[in-house]
């Protein structure tokens, strides 16, 4: 089960090396991670998905909290929770396939940010099944460079 | 204005420090230069692992913060074995090294190690000092963190340029840490739920760890214990949280744990855990550890709370302020019933060695060493063989008296370990029972025993194995003894030592000698007695090698992985 988990860091140097290392040291791999200052600009966000069984992960989010300079922990599993994703795709195109491209990108809300003779910038922002499908579906034109900015999210409770 | 050092030597003055160890190196000579006119005491080891030890040591004898001081690169690198010890054992130290000028960091200085990274896995918390200005705050919050919680050590890296810098900045007058709060007061409906569980319970086991001693409430425990009549079982560091001599102390229980305490927790319907962590050397299989019980755990740590077995109660919260609240909630009860049972278990099963007059048996000698120090010495050990008889031959009545690392499991911890207990307690006898095996690991320390005259004893049980592998090989592998035979007979052909190679090294005795110590050697039985009186009537350090029976092994024994149940009481 991929668990979201999502916390408040002090904004130090070192802070997210102790944070990954503790994950990585119990053997788990990050799916994906997303580290920027939160509207404090002494606290960090660190958002990370991790696949592991719901006992290790409360495990992991016990050690993480125990950490001194982690603020708060959160694990959205199971809760109600908005996530987003944003990914810049740099996708392979000729005269041919060009409007396919840019249909398939209004179809999806995304958005082409730069273009060039050999290809088009796809923007999108979605959840990880919305950019997942967007991404197989424009696999066949063939794209030259992607980055995703991996899961970042916030709960839906007050 | 003050200097980073001038900072440093403030703020250990501040905290309350009273003996450094350590050895000084480039990075660190500004710190040295203040340290020569310092009001505290300064230890200079022989090597840093050995400062990190007797940092720990002092600790773990006193409840004081451990302190010591290196330098960067090797010197900072050769503290990870000791901060690991620590930090698996729940003992509060700070290490503060040197680091290359901050403009050299990154560029493979010389002498320069990522100490803050390596040791990142291994500390509470540690510190790369950038600026100057956090320095005094830096130094006040280490010792507040290693002090704290859960006790652990706290390493501080000062790179050379901010030893130098000067600022205004002064020792905060409080410490917040915003990411750091420990909870101390347990949650008064939980310890109100632990209090019915246990009033209602017919066959409850306390089951008692290292935390007890932290948090100093051995006298809390023992008032509850009684009041209560609630037998103990306890850890191998929760030794001395509980009068062994009382008739309610199970001993310890676990992998080499007595047979009652160990048949207690199969049997009982209520364990209560103060301040221990379920460790996999005491709880064997998990899946069939106390099956009947309902499980309490008591700790200051919420990561600690069912991080292996499922825990039905809860308490996170310092154990002296648990059990303060916990006691008049809890109704005396007599128990007969399964307080006899257990004594009938206690009786059929102590710990026991072959009493032949004509074997040397290591157990012989702590049951001396008992004997001869009234049970009144603080004993240190190595890691071993000689660890567990320790454990079973000795009965501990009061905390801090046993020192030993169990989590981390570091030979060479004991001799260390032992002259920083001494340094914090010179009104004790200090005994290191070691093996010969991780005699050798800290050796050259004795060295400091002998400059400071802390009169330390150092007991070798001299089998000329590393005793516990080879009891392993014997029982789990065939018997083939690989790399665990010290002396030169019986090694496998690949160890052998071509041409006429002395029968054994080396001998402890000159050993001992020319480190400055008295070196004695036990060969018989009837020597034990009075070279263990000579051993402790001098005044300054003492070296006995006792040459034991060399296949002992240790029982009971259950197997690794294996229930509580399936214990092995001798190769029959």
């Amino acid at each position: 089960m991929k668990h979201i988990i999502s916390a408040v860091v002090e904004n130090q140097p070192g802070v997210l090396a102790r944070v990954v290392g503790l994950i990585s040291g119990r053997g788990y791999n990050i799916d994906s991670l997303n580290v920027a200052p939160t509207n404090d600009p002494t606290t960090s966000r660190i958002t990370m998905v991790v696949p592991g069984d719901d006992r290790v992960l409360e495990q992991v989010t016990k050690q993480l909290n125990k950490l001194v300079d982690v603020i708060k922990v959160h694990d959205f599993t199971g809760e109600k929770f908005t996530d987003r994703e944003l990914m810049l795709a740099k996708v392979m195109t000729t005269a041919k396939n060009r409007s396919a491209v840019i249909e398939l990108a209004s179809l999806f809300n995304a958005r082409i940010v730069c273009v060039q003779s050999k290809s088009l910038t796809v923007q999108m922002v979605g959840t990880t099944d919305e950019v997942d499908n967007m991404l197989e579906l424009l696999r066949s034109n063939g794209i030259l460079e992607l980055s995703r900015s991996g899961v970042i999210a916030v709960g839906r409770l007050d | 204005m003050r200097t980073g050092v001038e900072c440093l030597m403030d703020g250990l003055q501040q905290a309350g420090v009273e003996t450094v160890f350590g050895l000084p190196g480039g990075s660190v000579l500004d710190i040295f230069k203040d340290l020569y006119h310092a009001p505290f005491e300064f230890i200079l080891v022989r090597h840093e692992q050995g400062a990190t030890h007797m940092a720990d040591g002092y600790a773990r004898a006193t409840g004081k913060v451990g302190c010591c001081l290196v330098t960067s690169g090797p010197g900072a690198t050769n503290t990870v074995t000791g901060l690991a010890t620590a930090n698996m054992d729940s003992v509060p130290m700070v290490c503060i090294s040197g680091q290359v000028p901050s403009n050299m960091i990154g560029n493979d200085a010389f002498q320069e190690a990522d100490i803050t990274g390596i040791t990142r896995p291994v500390t509470k918390h540690n510190y790369l000092v950038r600026n100057v200005d956090d320095l005094p705050r830096i130094i006040a919050e280490a010792f507040y963190i290693a002090a704290t919680g859960r006790p652990g050590p706290v390493l501080i890296d000062i790179p050379k340029d901010v030893q130098r810098a000067s600022t205004n900045a002064l020792t905060p007058q409080e410490i917040k840490i915003r990411g750091y709060n420990p909870n101390t007061a347990g949650h008064p409906r939980q310890i109100a739920k632990l209090a019915e569980a246990l009033n209602r319970a017919e066959k409850p086991l306390l089951y008692v760890g290292a935390g007890v001693i932290c948090s100093g409430a051995a006298a809390e425990l023992t008032a509850l214990a009684r009041k209560a009549r609630l037998p103990v079982t306890t850890t191998l560091l929760g030794l001395g949280s509980f009068p062994e001599t009382d008739p309610l102390s199970l001993r310890m229980l676990g992998m080499h744990g007595s047979v009652t305490a160990n048949y207690a927790t199969q049997e009982c319907d209520l364990l209560v855990s103060v301040g221990a962590r379920f460790d996999d050397r005491v709880t064997g299989k998990l899946s069939e550890f106390a099956p009947h019980a309902t499980i309490a755990h008591i700790d200051i740590d919420p990561s600690a709370i069912s991080k292996s077995v499922a825990v039905d109660i809860p308490v996170v919260g310092d154990v002296r302020h648990v059990l303060t609240a916990l006691l008049p909630l809890v109704e005396e009860r007599p128990r007969e019933a399964w307080l006899s049972k257990l004594g009938q278990w206690q009786e059929k099963y102590p710990f026991t060695y072959d009493q032949d007059p004509g074997k040397l048996m290591p157990q012989y000698v702590i049951d001396k060493i008992y004997e001869l120090t009234r049970g009144d010495a603080i004993i240190a050990t190595e890691v071993g063989q000689h660890q567990m008889w320790a454990a079973h031959f000795y009965k501990y009545t009061q905390p801090r008296t046993f020192i030993s690392s169990g989590g981390l499991g570091t030979m060479g911890f004991g001799l260390p370990a032992a002259i920083g207990a001494q340094v914090g307690r010179r009104d004790k006898m200090v005994v290191d029972i070691a093996g010969d095996g991780s005699a050798q690991m800290n050796f050259q320390e004795l060295v400091v025993a002998v400059e400071h005259q802390l009169p330390v004893k150092v007991v070798i049980l001299n089998n000329s194995y590393l005793g516990m592998v080879r009891q392993w090989q014997e029982m789990f592998y065939k018997g083939e003894y690989s790399a665990t035979v010290l002396g030169q007979a019986d090694r496998p052909q690949n160890e052998r030592v071509p041409g006429a190679a002395p029968h054994y090294l080396p001998d402890f005795v000159k050993m001992a000698e020319a480190h400055g110590a008295l070196g004695l050697r036990a060969v018989k039985r009837e020597e034990v007695v009075p070279s263990l009186e000579k051993a402790f009537a001098w005044n300054g350090p003492a070296v006995l090698e006792c040459m034991v029976e060399r296949e002992v092994n240790v029982y009971p024994m259950v197997p690794a992985g294996a229930s509580l149940l399936e214990m092995i009481h001798s190769m029959a």
